[in-house]
């Protein structure tokens, strides 16, 4: 479904983001990416998306290389990637509009949307308006609107508080479990990649290349954070990030 | 904006006010001079301006001189501002913008003449190219400083080039577009007087040159008030505008 063939990124001033990065993604998985900042993370997920080219390699997805975004792709930004300029409501509908809905049919997945992820009443606000947890759902109703079969996702709740990262984890699971999406989340936290990625892959350090793909079957449950099983795994997990030193 | 604020800038705007006259007062009296009128002989002047419709018409016409200098000066800065966004644009814009900004381009008013005759277009065209380069540096800068996210975020949702510009570069720019204009009335109604000065008796510019060489010192001076009061009308026009459209800005 997606896949990552030897990329290799480097910047036009020269840093080299990535270094042979290769990985495969089943159609209807859950794979999460962890490694230290600075890594190339947000450079791969730009190039699974078509929005950076990668120097060496290519990208595919669902069986075509990646050069242009693809419609079957959505993106959740590391900054949520929102508009200031446009309302809750102008920035969730945003990339209906672009597709050519029309007001009617955006206001029927959009509203819907919104109040599924808590959002109602906040549809005028503006994004600077309502807190970051506020702002992140925002970000996810844009995402989920486009009804794409494969969510990406930049850090999406690294600035968020405990508790409201712990309630968009289960609503993360519950969203992959019920429409069975594929879904590649990118994270600092070990405990996020191993709640919500049926594999964790773990990056290098800058350039970043893949040091190792954990198996992580036994998750899918929202109980999982306190088996004894999730904690063996965050173990291995941050043993295989030390060995590859931060 | 609350309402409690509007009416404290006022007030303030009014205490302003009542200082510069207080100021004033002071002066004419310490240089008791001629060129230095008090304001109430300002004022009389002024009233009696108004009320012979002369000081309306003058003012009426300047202020239509500086809006259309303004919007042909903002119709052809804006867009070429907002492209300037492509480096490839930008590559023939900047080099230009830097090496005839700097110039005095009142210094160009004989060839404007010589192109539009000595007419209203001559003043109008004028004022647009005195202004064009504050609104075209304000807006190229504030298009080349966009960050680089806003657009990425437009391309994962697959968006075309137009659509990044009317989702994102046109909206982002809009405040700094409206500012840059703001600063231009300003520096338009500073222009007047020189402009106004050649082949018309029309215009704040025509009175004060007018009244200058008849050593009408309040008539003078009265013309300047309204001027002032031009400028200060045009600015709270523009600026209600931006608190209307860039609601997201001062929230
Ligand atoms: N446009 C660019 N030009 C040059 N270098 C860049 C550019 N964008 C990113 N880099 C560099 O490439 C490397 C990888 O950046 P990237 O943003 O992909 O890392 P990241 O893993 O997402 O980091 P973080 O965890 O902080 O989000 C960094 O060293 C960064 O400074
Ligand atoms: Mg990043």
């Amino acid at each position: 479904m997606i896949k990552a063939k030897d990329i290799t990124k480097r910047y036009p001033d020269g840093t080299e983001a990535l270094r042979d990065v290769n990985f495969d993604i089943r159609s209807g998985e859950s794979c999460s990416i962890i490694g230290p900042s600075g890594c190339g993370k947000t450079t791969l997920l730009l190039i699974l998306t078509g929005i950076l080219k990668p120097t060496e390699g290519k990208a595919v997805i669902v069986g075509k290389d990646m050069s242009s975004p693809s419609k079957e792709v959505a993106l959740v930004f590391q900054n949520y990637g929102l508009f200031p300029w446009k309302t809750v409501y102008e920035n969730a509908s945003l990339g209906l509009e672009l597709r050519g809905l029309n007001r009617k049919e955006r206001k029927e997945i959009v509203t819907s949307l919104l109040s599924e992820l808590g959002l109602k009443g906040f549809e005028n606000r503006y994004p600077n308006q309502i807190s970051r947890g506020m702002q992140q759902r925002v970000a996810f109703a844009r995402a989920l609107a486009l009804n794409p079969k494969i969510l990406l996702m930049d850090e999406p709740l690294s600035s968020l508080d405990a508790l409201t990262r712990e309630n968009l984890q289960n609503f993360l699971l519950r969203l992959w479990k019920e429409k069975r999406m594929t879904m590649l989340l990118v994270t600092h936290s070990i405990e996020e990649a191993v709640f919500l990625g049926r594999r964790i892959i773990v990056l290098s350090s800058r350039p970043g290349t893949v040091i190792r793909a954990i198996d992580n079957a036994e998750m899918g449950d929202l109980n999982y954070r306190t088996k004894e099983v999730f904690f063996d795994k965050c173990r291995e997990v941050r043993q295989s990030i030390d060995t590859g030193a931060i | 904006m609350p309402r409690g604020e509007t009416e404290h800038r006022y007030r303030s705007y009014l205490i302003t006010g009542f200082f510069i006259l207080a100021i004033w007062y002071l002066l004419a009296r310490i240089l008791d001079s001629i060129a230095l009128p008090t304001p109430l002989a300002v004022f009389s002047a002024f009233i009696a301006g108004l009320a012979d419709g002369s000081l309306i018409s003058h003012l009426s016409i300047s202020a239509l001189r500086v809006f259309y200098g303004v919007a042909l000066a903002s119709s052809l800065a804006v867009p070429i501002g907002l492209v300037s966004h492509e480096e490839g644009v930008d590559k023939f814009v900047a080099p230009f913008v830097y090496l005839l900004y700097p110039i005095p381009h009142i210094v160009l008013l004989p060839l404007i003449i010589l192109l539009f005759g000595i007419g209203d277009l001559s003043k109008i065209i004028l004022i647009a190219i005195i202004v064009f380069f504050q609104i075209l540096v304000t807006t190229r800068d504030a298009s080349r400083n966009l960050s680089i996210n806003y657009v990425y975020s437009m391309l994962s949702l697959s968006a075309s080039r137009r659509d990044i510009y009317k989702h994102v570069i046109f909206p982002a720019c809009v405040p700094k577009i409206l500012t840059a204009m703001r600063i231009s009335v300003g520096t338009s109604i500073a222009v007047l007087f020189f402009v106004e000065s050649f082949a018309t008796r029309k215009g704040l510019g025509y009175l004060i040159m007018d009244s200058w060489s008849r050593a009408n010192y309040p008539d003078l001076y009265a013309t300047m008030v309204s001027m002032a009061l031009l400028g200060f009308g045009l600015y709270i026009v523009i600026e209600k505008i931006e608190k209307k459209v860039c609601r997201w800005v001062y929230i």
